[in-house]
């Protein structure tokens, strides 16, 4: 018993990892070391060492089929009564395309090894108990039980227990995306009791053992506990270990011990490298080598029953029969069954033996191609494509479905400041509008820009449009750079190292998220309220409540406090802001600008009452006359902080400058006004760490109006206003961000007035309802206003919805003393409270932010990237369903949808949003019922070739209402928990496009797994975030989107790629071409290898079916190796069918890739009936010529060998549509080389070939005419019936593709001209504006309701389609419920005016249908289907 | 080597016409206009070609006669019975008698023809020593594994090994012509030199080294092939054509590629001869050696001349006119399709 629980012990003991300092043992042998038993950080990713090289390499090629069938068939050949050919030259070919494929894989493993090698000799500090300190050592060197010191941005070599920070809290700051491709930090503390360290840690002094999991591959999984020499114990957890590839920033100095190093580490256990795909033709090709089988098969059976009824023909032996060695004849049954092994032997090529290695080199040559285009490059980021996957490229050509995902990949992930109207009055932001469009061409007028450029910018005041290039290209990379950090892997390392070397770390927003330029409007008014906002410290004059000056004021504080923004700074080491930087400075600013403006104050309050815009030069001069004397207290903040931070003397000497700016501002024109206060009031490095980019955009505009956040830390928030002083609100409250409630709130207490007050931001949707109900205030005049204010600001947001803009709700609130107190009692026990505590919270929540006073909202712009509704209107076209999945939130999906022209405003949109099953079952079967009526008039019956039939998208005709189908995460959950798949993708057949909102990664790779198999589909999914992992891997191709969010996505992909727009051309471009290369090589392949082969199978008819050859062994292997392998290689890396100008106008060409035109079993069989005619053509042809005659075995081989290379290189180049020099080098090549290697072998090989030989045979033809006869006749005969189809196909050729040859043979204004009108013809509807901007001005609003409605007027009756807006998104728990229409605001009427109202019979399923959508969308033909 | 470029756009692509596939390029386009003039060239060239090959193979006279005694006819039914189920057969001859009206222009060649004898039989084919045809002394003594069962006899090494050699034909033909109905008949001397090609008599068969100036001695401690009366060295008096370089050996030792060949057996353009045969009367002696009858062959003789293109050959012509009509044919087929096509072009063009 004890023994065997001593055993238990022992056992539970295995799966511990003990780790003891390495310190004590330096220098001792390696063997006392505890710790030496664990491996080292070397970590080698290759494969083979140069010994082991040889032999592992064939034996996993062995594991092949294709290899291990050929391997067989040579081993059959050394068996004497088989063997059809000397059995040492028989392995040649073999042994040639496993040379081939070794020298493939030796030189992928040496790219892998130097790969290694960079990595493993990285530099990192290891403390050295001999030179009692850190000493630098390489990566490789990094034992288990070192103590290894990181600085800020260092890349973690190991998993290290973290024992020390320079931080006083004992917290390291981590960045992780390398893992897990998050950006945001994350915080890793030093284990417990190690946190009170004072100064510098002593690896001397730690003697503890550290006891800990064994290495697992679960990043976030982690637990041990550390034994003090006194036996007590200390926990840790994940919290405390710093995973490898993970970089620390924020924090000067960390220490600590390594637990995993190498292979062991987590981030390597995670690596699970390059996934083998098999792409679609080669699934295709896979079952067309088994037809191959069976033709072999039968040849062989015939062989071998002709060969023993052949020799049942002789009453006695012949004397060329003959007996075997020991004299004695076979019985014809067993010579039939040994001529049938021989005759596997002999028509062994059947089966492409070359085709295996032919392919990865196209490919590989395709891949290549595909990495230099230069479309594909975006030089932003200097990142062409990735190829990670290098055997799918064909796949590209074949895609049915795309799979997208929404944030990053179809917009840039960059929210930007756009508009935003406060109190009922809009400002359009045109100059930042403008800004953004001149991003784009940044060369033009790049000084211009040069002076909105970020503060951060190190150089900025660098002049010349070159440098400013730069910045503005690299900019963007910040955010990702330092996810590049390299585990491992070859195709990363390429893009690491360089990166790190030529970039200067940090920032996390781009410019074109961080600029905001002004509105000049705005910008006077905010000036007239900063000043507003001064007063109110020294007097509490009685102000208007709702004045638009302390509104805007009130605004803008709220834009900068009313987030959960961190603040740090950008130089190294970065470190957050807890304390604002100029503390000192501003009790005495504070004043000197207190008096300074009380002059003012009086005369600009007026102004701003009186008139909008006041004029240019009051401002500048009330900027002037104050100028001066701000001038020099900025200047001891700034120094404070430059001294600090910037290390750049060029900027700080700048800075100096801003007070002769605001001198002369009188003079200045309007830009150098708006500029100054930025340049003199914002701390130069200050950088924004937001939870979510709308967060950081927002306090980017507020910055823009020099309302700077500047310090925020869980008591205290400190922003700078525009004159410079810096105001410190006591943080009371934050009730965070959540999907339910919608909105965020922080409740402060203001400096100045000591008044307590609730800013919250959330959707207008929620925020609209939580107003202040104008009825209810007493004043009318004040609730008339406020009435007015929240009809037009409605009026706005909906502005901005069209516009696809995200939008934001700022309102107020000011509650008293008590009340707060009151309340934040309640809030207090509902935190404590154990039970239901989040209701309680919920409610607690709901009792502050009611009754908000309404300031204003904001319009965000997540920017559609470039050229992504020019490149989804041309996927469709292609005939490709597009698919938008993703995570955000219903408003803002169909929000994008209908800007990137996923939707358009004509498309019958229904979107389904239910908890219930039967509701959902119902809903699609009305909705199918529905769609299929309006289809069933268009859709004539079509019928394909029946296997493609059940795929086969509806054709979207003209005068039918585009459907679209929302769906959001809930719905999908019944619909795969009810069995609701079929209906669900009968209904998204009849879809021109799908849009699955709120969905989880799993539900993205779930429906990327029914629709590909469901469905049999080849389909791609592209995505940019961790999030979309599991879809990019689902899917038959994964694309990942380099750039926002980290590797995780590119690293699970098998193609990166930088820009979605990328996406068109990789498609409709590289995949149409790679596709109809590779396929129409393929099936090149099969027709040349049974064009050959049944030459020697027709000859078995003339020579008792013995498996005699009338060609030379050697000439075969070299004719397939040599003479026939080059141009089919060179055609498929290189043959254009089309070029690439007209496969991007008319992407229709790309369903010949989807149909799979090129290469399906038609074109196969087609090519095996031609290569079975040609072979009879070569083979008779000559047979007849030479019957009867006094030729030999070889003098008749090889006039029939010459014919057939002939008519083989004939017909590649009939197959091929382009010829550069290559082509024609090659063709010409093959064919001479033929006449060389055979003129020589013949010449010189008397007897080397024993037992047969080809002496002098070639040169004997090549002296008679009837070879040059037959080479003349033969090819021709054999070719003239595939020449005469091809021309008749060239000529009258209906099918896409041969009109799209004609059409690229024009020339260019012909061709354009031909385009236009086969774009007209195919599309008759005037819809196609490709070149349209994204951003255009949306149509006003009637004539959307004209729209509207006629796609109602024009259907059939139906239960119920209506416009309706969903204001209520809330479900059974809002008692408002009952009927939608409760509770509208002023401004939905003016926009509703075709309402139907909702018979009460139907309203109890309101509950569950959720009404159809969002701000926006109301205004578009939607429709909603209610039971 | 290292990634760490520091230039930016250090991963731009070159933009080089080979790699963004903007090579100048040639795009044919097989339409009517492109091809209907070349089927009608092609065709007519055919035609052409046809014709001359059809006329010049219509030219070659052929004379042939079966010997193999199967129909009863002639004299050498009695050997052909004879021989059954003997091997090796005993002497045997007989004779072919016919008569020339004309002159047969020479030069002429004289053939066997075997039926339905599978030298192409792969491993008859093989049943061979190269190395040891090549002279090879160590070859001559240890003949390769190929030529198993006729690899060693009674213990001694068998020259020339294998069934290829084993199954020399070794029927000898001589031709008797007589100008005038009662004039004796004149033997026709019968060229019997370089039938075999250059190469095989000069290059590819030699004889071992001689042993003291005698070829029987080089060859001895080897055994003759089974079926063979004499020894290799005794195949002909004359030392130049005897041993492995025996022109009937090197002409049979040339597997044939088809169960149905001719192998030279002489050439006549000697004397009154070189022009050809004369008119009159003509007896071929056979000696009747070889069984054919066993697997159903048949023995021939051809008398033959030839044209610039070898031998007789009507198919090449047939081929050549037939092929060249089709084009045409075609051709025309194409016109056709052409015409339809440009009025529907045309027609399209209105509806636009």
């Amino acid at each position: 018993m004890r023994k065997e629980g001593k055993k238990r012990r022992k056992k539970k003991e295995d799966r511990k990892r003990v780790v003891v300092s390495n310190l004590p043992f330096e220098g001792w042998s390696a063997k006392e070391n505890p710790n030496q038993q664990y491996r080292g950080n070397q970590i080698k990713t290759s494969k083979y060492t140069i010994l082991s090289f040889l032999p592992k390499n064939i034996f996993e090629q062995l594991h092949r089929f294709a290899n291990f069938y050929f391997v067989g068939i040579v081993i059959l050949n050394f068996i004497p009564v088989l063997s059809a050919f000397q059995p040492g030259v028989s392995t040649i070919p073999v042994c040639v395309i496993l040379a081939i494929t070794a020298i493939k894989d030796a030189w992928e493993d040496f790219r892998r090894y130097q790969a290694d090698r960079v990595i493993n000799n990285r530099e990192c500090f290891v403390y050295s108990r001999r030179e009692q300190s850190f000493v630098q050592k390489r990566w490789k060197d990094v034992r288990v039980g070192d103590f290894v010191q990181m600085q800020c941005n260092e890349v973690i070599p190991a998993d290290i227990l973290l024992l020390f920070s320079s931080d006083p809290s004992g917290i390291c700051h981590l960045e992780t995306a390398n893992l897990d491709g998050e950006t945001n930090l994350k915080q890793r503390c030093v284990v417990k009791g190690f946190s009170q360290q004072e100064g510098q840690f002593q690896p001397e002094h730690f003697h503890n053992t550290i006891v800990c999991e064994k290495p697992n591959n679960h990043l976030n999984k982690f637990k041990g506990y550390m034994e003090h020499p006194d036996k007590t114990r200390t926990g840790f957890s994940s919290e405390s270990l710093l995973l490898r590839g993970c970089t620390i920033r924020n924090t000067e100095v960390a220490v600590g011990i390594v637990i995993y190093t190498g292979h062991e580490t987590k981030a390597m256990l995670n690596n699970s490298g390059p996934r083998y795909k098999r792409s679609k033709i080669e699934r295709r090709m896979n079952t067309d080598v088994f037809f191959c089988i069976g033709i072999l098969f039968l040849m062989c059976l015939s062989g071998a029953v002709g060969h023993s009824v052949w020799n049942g023909t002789f009453k006695e032996h012949p004397p060329f029969d003959v007996p075997d060695p020991g004299g004695d004849f076979l019985t014809p049954a067993l010579a039939g069954f040994y001529m049938f092994l021989t005759m596997i032997i002999l028509l062994q090529v059947l089966i492409p033996i070359s085709l295996y290695v032919s392919i990865e080199l196209v490919k590989l040559g395709q891949v290549f191609f595909l990495h230099h285009d230069l479309d594909l490059y975006d030089e932003e980021s200097d990142l062409p494509i990735q190829c990670r996957a290098l055997n799918i490229t064909e796949d590209l050509g074949q895609i049915q479905y795309i799979f997208s995902d929404k944030t990053g990949t179809l917009t840039e992930n960059k929210m930007v400041f756009r508009r935003c109207t406060i109190m009922g009055s809009e400002y359009c932001h045109q100059e930042n509008a403008k800004r953004l469009e001149t991003l784009k061409e940044v060369d033009s007028d790049s000084e211009e820009w040069t002076q909105y450029q970020c503060l951060s910018f190190p150089a900025r005041w660098t002049p010349g449009p070159a440098t400013m290039r730069s910045q503005g290209g690299s900019q963007p990379l910040r955010r990702s750079q330092s996810a590049r950090v390299p585990i491992q892997g070859h195709s990363r390392q390429r893009s690491v190292g360089r990166r790190e070397s030529s970039q200067p770390p940090v920032a996390f927003s781009s410019s074109i998220e961080k600029d905001v330029t002004p509105d000049k409007n705005l910008l006077t008014k905010v000036q007239d309220a900063a000043l507003w906002l001064e007063s109110l410290s020294d007097a509490k004059p009685d102000k208007p409540s709702n004045s638009t000056t302390s509104s805007i004021a009130d605004f803008f504080l709220a834009l900068a406090i009313c987030n959960s923004v961190m603040v740090s700074t950008t130089t190294e080491p970065r470190q957050r802001v807890t304390i604002p930087p100029s503390n000192k400075a501003v009790g005495t600013s504070l004043e000197k600008i207190q008096q300074l403006f009380q002059r003012l104050k009086l005369m600009s309050l007026s102004q701003s009452f009186s008139s909008t815009a006041p004029s240019d030069t009051d401002l500048g001069e009330s900027l002037g006359a104050n100028g001066p004397a701000t001038d020099s207290d900025e200047k001891d903040d700034t120094s404070v902080d430059s001294g600090d931070y910037s290390t750049d003397g060029g900027y700080r000497s700048s800075t100096w400058d801003q007070g002769d700016i605001l001198g002369s501002g009188s003079s200045a024109s309007l830009e150098k006004i708006m500029e100054a206060p930025d340049r003199g009031q914002a701390t130069p490095d200050l950088c924004y760490e937001a939870e979510s980019p709308d967060e950081a955009a927002l306090v980017h505009a507020a910055h823009a109006y020099s309302f700077t956040l500047v310090s925020r830390t869980p008591e205290q928030v400190t922003v700078r206003l525009p004159q410079g002083i810096c105001l410190t609100f006591d943080l009371l409250f934050t009730l965070g961000f959540d999907s339910v409630r919608k909105r965020m709130s922080v409740v402060v207490r203001h400096p100045l007035t000591n008044e307590i007050i609730v800013y919250t931001k959330g959707a207008d949707s929620v925020i609209m309802d939580l107003l202040e109900d104008p009825a209810c205030v007493t004043d009318t005049d004040l609730g008339k206003k406020m009435r007015k204010i929240q009809a037009r600001t409605q009026k706005h947001l909906d502005l901005y919805a069209r516009d696809g803009l995200r939008t934001l709700c700022i309102a107020k609130k000011v509650i008293s003393e008590e009340d707060f107190q009151r309340w934040a009692n309640f809030r207090r026990q509902a935190e404590a409270s154990f039970d239901n505590r989040d209701e309680l919270l919920m409610e607690t929540a709901q009792h502050l932010e009611n009754q908000l006073t309404l300031l204003g909202a904001t319009g965000i712009e997540d920017r559609l990237q470039e050229g992504v509704p020019d490149t989804i209107a041309a996927l469709r076209e292609a005939g490709i369903q597009l698919w938008v999945l993703t995570g955000d939130k219903q408003e803002t999906a169909v929000n994008i949808a209908y800007s990137c022209r996923l939707l358009s405003q004509m498309d019958t949109v229904y979107s389904i949003n239910t908890e219930s099953q039967e509701t959902c079952e119902s809903i699609l079967n009305c909705a199918l019922e529905e769609v299929k009526q309006f289809h069933q008039v268009q859709k004539p019956d079509r019928k394909l070739f029946g296997f493609r039939l059940p795929s086969k998208t509806p054709p979207t005709t003209s005068g039918v209402p585009d459907t679209g189908l929302v769906i959001d995460g809930k719905t999908l959950n019944i619909i795969f928990q009810g069995k609701l798949e079929k209906k669900f993708l009968e209904l998204t057949q009849y879809c021109r496009s799908v849009l699955c909102c709120r969905s989880t990664p799993l539900q993205k790779s779930m429906i990327v797994k029914l629709v590909r198999d469901k469905l049999s589909v080849m389909t791609l999914s592209i995505g940019d975030g961790a999030n979309d992992v599991s879809m990019i891997q689902a899917a038959d191709i994964g694309i990942g989107i380099s750039g926002q969010e980290g590797m995780q996505a590119v690293m699970s992909s098998d193609f990166a790629i930088s820009r979605f727009r990328h996406l068109k051309k990789l498609l409709l471009v590289h995949g149409h071409w790679c596709y109809s290369r590779l396929a129409r090589m393929v099936v090149y392949f099969f027709y040349k290898n049974v064009c050959y082969v049944n030459l020697l199978f027709w000859y078995q008819f003339f020579c008792g079916f013995s498996g005699s050859t009338m060609i030379d062994y050697w000439q075969m292997i070299f004719f397939n190796l040599f003479f026939t392998s080059l141009p089919p290689i060179i055609f498929g890396i290189l043959d254009k069918d089309i070029s690439a100008e007209t496969l991007l106008e008319l992407p229709e060409l790309y369903k010949n890739g989807q149909n799979s035109e090129c290469y399906n079993l038609s074109t196969f069989w087609i090519s095996m009936m031609d290569a079975f005619y040609q072979s009879l053509i070569c083979f008779f042809i000559p047979y007849l010529t030479y019957k009867d005659s006094d030729i030999d075995v070889f003098t008749f081989g090889t006039p029939i060998n010459t014919i057939s290379l002939i008519t083989i290189l004939l017909h590649q180049a009939m197959e091929m549509k382009t010829w550069t020099y290559i082509h024609g080098l090659v063709l010409l090549g093959s064919f001479l080389l033929y006449f060389v290697v055979s003129l020589l072998y013949n010449a010189i090989c008397v007897t080397c070939n024993s037992p047969a030989n080809p002496y002098w045979v070639m040169e004997n033809q090549l002296s008679d005419p009837t070879f040059y006869l037959l080479c003349f006749l033969t090819p021709v005969v054999a070719l003239l019936p595939r020449y005469f189809f091809l021309s008749v196909q060239g000529t009258y050729g209906k099918s896409l593709i041969s009109k799209a040859e004609k059409i690229d043979k024009l020339p260019e204004d012909k061709r354009n001209l031909e385009i236009q009108s086969w774009r007209s013809k195919q599309r008759p509807a005037p819809v196609t504006e490709v070149a349209q901007t994204p951003h255009r001005p949306a149509p006003p609003v009637p004539q959307q309701d004209f729209r509207t409605s006629t796609p109602k007027s024009s259907s059939p009756p139906k239960r119920m389609l209506h416009g309706q807006r969903g204001s209520r998104e809330g479900r059974g728990e809002d008692p408002c419920l009952g009927s939608p229409l409760t509770k509208l605001s002023p401004g939905q009427h003016l926009l509703e005016p075709h309402r139907t109202l909702v018979p009460d019979a139907y309203s109890r399923d309101q509950n569950d249908v959720r009404r159809p959508l969002s701000r926006g969308s109301h205004r578009r033909s939607q429709s909603s289907l209610t039971i | 080597m290292t990634w760490s470029a520091t230039a930016r756009g250090a991963h731009q692509p070159d933009n080089t016409a080979f790699t963004q596939q903007r090579l100048p390029a040639w795009h044919p386009l097989l339409s009517a206009s492109i091809t209907l003039p070349l089927f009608f060239c092609a065709g007519l060239a055919f035609l052409g070609l046809g014709l001359g090959l059809y006329y010049s193979s219509n030219a070659i006279q052929e004379l042939e006669y079966d010997y193999t005694g199967d129909a009863d006819e002639g004299s050498c039914a009695t050997c052909a019975t004879e021989d059954q189920g003997r091997a090796p057969p005993p002497r045997c001859s007989c004779s072919w008698y016919f008569t020339l009206s004309e002159l047969f222009p020479g030069p002429v060649y004289l053939y066997y023809e075997l039926t339905g004898f599978y030298q192409n039989n792969r491993r008859y084919g093989v049943s061979r020593d190269d190395a040891q045809l090549s002279g090879l002394p160590s070859a001559l003594h240890h003949p390769a594994n190929e030529c198993a069962p006729y690899q060693y006899s009674a213990g001694l090494p068998v020259a020339p090994c294998g069934a290829v050699a084993n199954s020399l034909f070794n029927d000898t033909f001589t031709l008797w012509h007589r100008r005038q109905p009662d004039a004796p008949y004149v033997e026709v001397p019968l060229d019997r030199s370089a039938i075999a090609w250059w190469t095989d008599y000069h290059i590819k068969f030699r004889n071992p080294p001689l042993v003291n100036g005698s070829l029987a001695l080089a060859f001895k401690g080897t055994a003759p092939p089974p079926n063979w009366p004499v020894p290799v060295y005794e195949l002909s008096s004359d030392p130049n054509n005897t041993g492995f370089v025996n022109q009937d050996f090197v002409v049979w030792m040339r597997t044939a590629a088809l169960p149905t060949f001719r192998k030279l057996y002489a050439r006549i353009r000697q004397g009154n001869y070189s022009a050809g045969l004369p008119s009159g009367a003509y007896r071929v002696d056979i000696a009747y050696n070889y069984p054919v009858r066993a697997f159903g062959g048949h023995k021939l003789l051809v008398f033959s001349n030839i044209s610039w293109m070898g031998g007789k050959n009507p198919f090449l012509g047939i081929a050549y006119l037939v092929v060249g009509s089709l084009c045409i044919v075609m051709g025309f087929v194409m016109l056709a399709v052409y015409i339809r096509y440009q009025d529907q072009d045309d027609d399209d063009n209105d509806d636009e």
